[in-house]
This record gives structure tokens, C-alpha cells and sequence, in this order.
């Protein structure tokens, strides 16, 4: 394993370059991946507007009309899956990143077995964990087979509603079980790049347990964390397999109601899909701008509080310097 | 101390039991034949549903096939793109980094729905809906960005003083970056790909909309299949497209440990 040193300034070799061809360089250096993303991110954005206005129809109007969005907004189930969306995303995101700090300050000291054993939802497709689920928590699922064989339940009537459920309790199991292992694959990094320094200090000089975790640990992770839950919920937010499988029939989430009005036989039902689609992504957006603005305190403050560390510890740091 | 060390590892077992419990019915059921409740364990033990997987008419061998390929063009190409993005990002300055950043990360933050529907549009015009291609080009919405999140920090974390000494000591750029660099970021590369394959593998809506019910992957049989109620068939096919990312997880869990990789997602 190579250790680096970081001792030179972030410089490109061509340093010897005029001085325009060096300003323009990072610029080359992003322009295929930002290329890819505009023209199918954005392209797809702008498409999808202008056929949610009418302009590029399925039908083929031709004309402006804002009729798409008037039926999406009042879509009887618009406001009920707006709030199971944000219910699913908050409490999904939020449960999964208190988890995650435990189970990842628990695997600090522990073996390399426990850290891969606790990986290992990691690389299964999300279907895969649905159809694990529904075997494992339906009313005659396994669980309910053991809980049968010793005595606890008389039959799958007695068995609570885990999925399918209207309080999403197999779709929230489905995002811990998923996404603890992801987002404590994120902190654990970030916690060997912090090293464990300032807490040997604070313990030192006298902070109790919870004390050194509540001032020292807890703030120099929250840059981690803040990312981590912001991929996180933009996921669990956008997410139509795992709500559309394990969730109820009533209310839905907003992606399962897109997808019902996409796939109706009802080719009008499209253009208001395409708008349920484009609130679906504004909303995102306006959420996570906000996020951002909220935490952007917080997310630079990395800068000033990992600096130190990063020469006191190890050189080879899990936080890149950002300006 | 002792109880401490106790509590940990209870704690420990009985989330990596959690963890581990929906894999149990999993496999009983691919194995089990009549398994009726409340019975904890099948009456018998069959091999039937593994071998309608294996036969050409389930189609499992095409949904491999496709969802590999898939998988790995999408990676080589994500790569391809990823690794200029993540120099620029991991060791330079300059005006608009943080936006251009932020730009690079809103496919994997902001819902898709919107987007497919607009791409599909543009794409049947083409000829590509229910096309490997097209499958491709929205696969690499969700893996460009992951891609360049990992390498960003990746070269963060790399010295570039190597390979300036490459260059003064005669090598060419291409020489200097496939000679020096690469074999100093592998660690992270393999991290960035491992990301960007298994998303890729795991990818249900994007190939669903855009593949038209032409491209038959893994995913999108599941999905079927998990419609149609034959729980031994969906086991043993939820079984079956475990095994290339659990292969991929084990060949580069020595580069999960590699911090600099990791911490990119912890970056945004």
C-alpha cells in the first residue's frame, strides 16, 4: 500500500503553458462528463417541459396550454403522495444516518470480518432486498412461519401487517436495510480520515465518553453525514420500485403515481404524467437547495475543523482540501 | 472494559444479523418445493427452479448477458469520462468549481421520472428506444456522477509531484498519467468502477423506461417475475443476480478500505 505524502501544491504539470491554456484546462478536463449530463439530464428536462406545456405533444397539439399541470396539481392523490413521499424520505433518511453514526463509531474498533460482514447489503440490487422482504415479512413470510412453529401466533391472521402496510413499514425496513450499510460505508471512511486525535486530547484533558462525542466526533463528522443523507433522501425520494412493491395501494408515492399515469392506456394521462414528473424533479430541487443553503455552514466548516487533523494524523486523508 | 467490549460485539451480531435475514428465505425458498405455511421448512428439496433458470426459455441467460454488458460498457464509459472530471475537481481551482460540482451530482439527487420521459421522447426518434445503446446512455446518468465523486477525492489524495517527476525525466503526459498515476489511483479507480457497475446492475427504472421491453435485464425480469407469484422462480433469479456483485464487492473490498475513495461520498 502506498502512503503518499501531499507535499507539492495542486498543480497540473504544465505549468510551463501560457497563461489562458491553464485557466481553460480544468474546464477541457470537465467537458465530456458535464457534455453527458446536460445534454441527457437537461436535454431530457427541456424535452419533457416543452411536452408538458403542449408544445411537443404525444399527441401533438402544438399549442401552449398549462392544462397538464392544472390536472396534475388537482390529481385527487397529488397532496397525500406528496406527504407519504416526503414522510418515506424523511424517515427513511433520517433513521438510516442516526443508525449509521452508531453502527459506524461500533465498527471503528472492530475486525475486518464485521466491517465486510456489515458491507454486505451494499452491492444487492434493490429488487433483490424487496423479494428478500416480502419472503422474510409478508403474513406468511418466514418470520411468521417461526413465530408459528413456537407458539406465538395461531395463524398468518395474527401476524402484523408489516408490508403492503399504510404506515410503509416495509418500504422504511427496505431503505434502512439498505442504505445503513451505504451510508456507514461513508462515515467509517471519513472517521479513519479524521483519525482519532482530537478525541484522544479531549479524553485526555477530561471529557467524558459522551462528552467527546457530542463536541469533538459528532462535528467533525457532520460534513459526512450532511452529504451522505443528501444522497440519501434525493434517492429514497425519487424511488418507484421499492415504494411501488412493498408499499400500499393507497396513497402512493409520487414516482408510482408518475409511473401509473405514464403507463395508463389513456394517452392524455402522458402529458399530465410528464408534469406530475417535472413537479416531482422541481420539488427535489427546491428541497435540496434548501438543504444546502441550510447546511452550508456546516459542509465548509470541513476546511477549517479537518485541516488540522490532516496534518497531526495521516497523510493520506479521507477529506480532500476544498476551498 | 470487558462489558463494554461485549455490548459492542452483541450490538454488532444482531445488526449483522438484520442484515443478513432476508438472504434466509431467500435461498430456502430457491430450493424448496410446496412450501406451504406454517411450515419453517419445505416438505421438499428440489433443484426444478434452477434448472428452469438454466434453460434457454426462462430467459435468465439474456438477462444476464444483457445486464453484464450493459453494466460493463456502462463502467468503461463512465470511466472514460469520470477520470478528467475528477482531475479537474480533485486537484485544481478555479471559478464555478463548486457549481459545476454540484451540476455533475444532480442526476443521482434529483428524480429521473421527468427526464426518462423526455429522453424516451428524443430516442424513439432516433431508433434507440429499446436499444442496448440507449440503455446505456441513461445508465450513465446515475454512474458519471459517482464516478466523479470517488476520483475527485481520489486525486485529491494523490501526490502530483510523482508525476511531475515523470515529466521532467523525459516521459510524455499519456506515459507519465498510464506509467505513474494510474497505477497510483488504482485503489480508487476500482472503488469508482465497483460503484458505477453495481449501479448500473442494480438499475430498474431508468432500463424499464427506456429500454421499451426490448432489453431484457436481470432487474427488469425480477420485476416481472415478482408479478407473476411463483416464489421459488423469483428466489433462485434474485439469487442468481446477487452473485456478480458479490463477486465484484469481494475482488475490490481490499480498495473499500481505501478512505480517500470513499470519502468523496462523504464530500458533496
Amino acid at each position: 500500500m502506498h502512503r503518499i505524502l501531499k507535499s507539492s501544491p495542486p498543480f497540473p504539470p504544465e505549468q510551463g503553458r501560457r497563461a489562458w491554456q491553464a485557466w481553460i484546462y480544468p474546464y477541457l478536463l470537465l467537458l465530456p462528463a458535464v457534455s453527458v449530463i446536460t445534454l441527457l439530464f437537461g436535454g431530457g428536462l427541456a424535452i419533457a417541459l416543452l411536452q408538458s406545456v403542449g408544445l411537443l405533444g404525444v399527441l401533438g397539439h402544438g399549442h401552449f396550454t398549462l392544462s397538464a399541470y392544472q390536472h396534475a396539481l388537482t390529481h385527487p392523490e397529488f397532496w397525500q403522495s406528496l406527504g407519504v413521499s416526503l414522510y418515506i424520505a424523511v424517515l427513511a433518511t433520517g433513521l438510516s444516518v442516526i443508525a449509521s453514526i452508531g453502527l459506524a463509531l461500533l465498527l471503528r474498533s472492530a475486525g475486518r470480518w464485521a466491517n465486510l460482514a456489515c458491507q454486505i447489503t451494499l452491492p444487492i440490487p434493490h429488487l433483490v432486498g424487496v423479494v428478500g422482504i416480502l419472503l422474510l415479512l409478508t403474513p406468511s413470510g418466514w418470520i411468521a412461519r417461526v413465530l408459528a412453529a413456537v407458539g406465538w401466533i395461531q395463524s398468518d391472521q395474527d401476524f402484523p401487517l408489516l408490508v403492503n402496510d399504510g404506515a410503509n413499514l416495509g418500504v422504511l425496513i427496505h431503505f434502512l436495510w439498505k442504505e445503513i450499510p451505504f451510508i456507514t460505508l461513508i462515515l467509517l471512511a471519513v472517521l479513519r480520515g479524521i483519525g482519532t486525535t482530537y478525541e484522544t486530547q479531549a479524553r485526555v484533558l477530561g471529557a467524558s465518553p459522551w462528552q467527546c462525542f457530542w463536541t469533538v466526533t459528532l462535528p467533525l463528522m457532520k460534513p459526512g453525514i450532511l452529504s451522505a443523507s443528501l444522497i440519501v433522501f434525493g434517492f429514497v425520494f425519487g424511488s418507484f420500485e421499492v415504494p411501488f412493491l412493498l408499499g400500499p395501494t393507497f396513497p402512493r408515492t409520487l414516482p408510482v403515481l408518475v409511473y401509473r399515469a405514464f403507463t395508463d392506456a389513456d394517452l392524455n394521462q402522458r402529458t399530465e404524467a410528464i408534469a406530475l414528473g417535472l413537479i416531482l424533479s422541481f420539488l427535489s430541487t427546491l428541497i435540496i437547495m434548501a438543504y444546502l443553503w441550510l447546511t452550508a455552514d456546516s459542509r465548509k466548516g470541513q476546511t477549517h475543523t479537518t485541516a488540522p487533523a490532516k496534518t497531526a494524523s495521516r497523510p493520506n486523508n479521507a477529506h480532500p482540501h476544498h476551498a | 472494559m470487558l462489558s463494554l467490549r461485549i455490548l459492542r460485539n452483541t450490538l454488532l451480531s444482531v445488526v449483522i444479523l438484520g442484515l443478513f435475514l432476508p438472504f434466509v428465505p431467500l435461498l430456502i425458498w430457491s430450493f424448496g418445493q410446496g412450501w406451504y405455511f406454517p411450515q419453517v421448512m419445505p416438505q421438499h428439496w428440489t433443484l426444478a427452479h434452477w434448472v428452469a433458470i438454466a434453460s434457454t426459455s426462462s430467459r435468465v441467460g439474456e438477462g444476464l448477458l444483457n445486464s453484464l454488458i450493459i453494466a460493463l460498457i456502462t463502467t468503461g464509459l463512465s470511466l472514460l469520462v469520470g477520470l478528467p472530471a475528477g482531475r479537474a475537481l480533485g486537484l485544481m481551482e478555479f471559478p464555478g468549481k463548486t457549481g459545476l460540482k454540484l451540476f455533475l451530482l444532480t442526476p443521482i439527487i434529483v428524480s429521473p421520472l421527468a427526464t426518462l420521459m423526455g429522453i424516451q421522447f428524443i430516442l424513439i426518434r432516433l431508433g434507440l428506444n429499446g436499444t442496448l445503446l440507449g440503455v446505456i446512455l441513461v445508465h450513465l446518468m446515475p454512474t458519471i456522477p459517482y464516478m466523479t465523486l470517488v476520483l475527485a477525492s481520489v486525486f485529491a489524495n494523490f501526490d502530483i509531484g510523482f508525476e511531475i517527476q515523470a515529466r521532467s525525466l523525459g516521459a510524455s503526459s499519456v506515459q507519465a498519467f498510464v506509467q505513474v498515476t494510474l497505477p497510483l489511483i488504482a485503489p480508487g479507480v476500482f472503488v469508482g468502477a465497483l460503484f458505477a457497475f453495481l449501479i448500473s446492475w442494480n438499475e430498474f427504472l431508468l432500463t424499464f423506461f427506456i429500454g421499451g421491453g426490448q432489453i431484457f435485464t436481470l432487474p427488469m425480469m425480477l420485476f416481472t417475475l415478482l408479478q407473476g407469484g411463483n416464489n421459488g422462480l423469483v428466489a433462485a433469479v434474485a439469487i442468481t443476480s446477487l452473485i456478480p456483485g458479490l463477486a465484484f464487492l469481494i475482488v475490490t473490498s481490499r480498495s473499500l478500505e481505501d478512505d480517500a475513495a470513499l470519502g468523496g461520498l462523504g464530500n458533496v
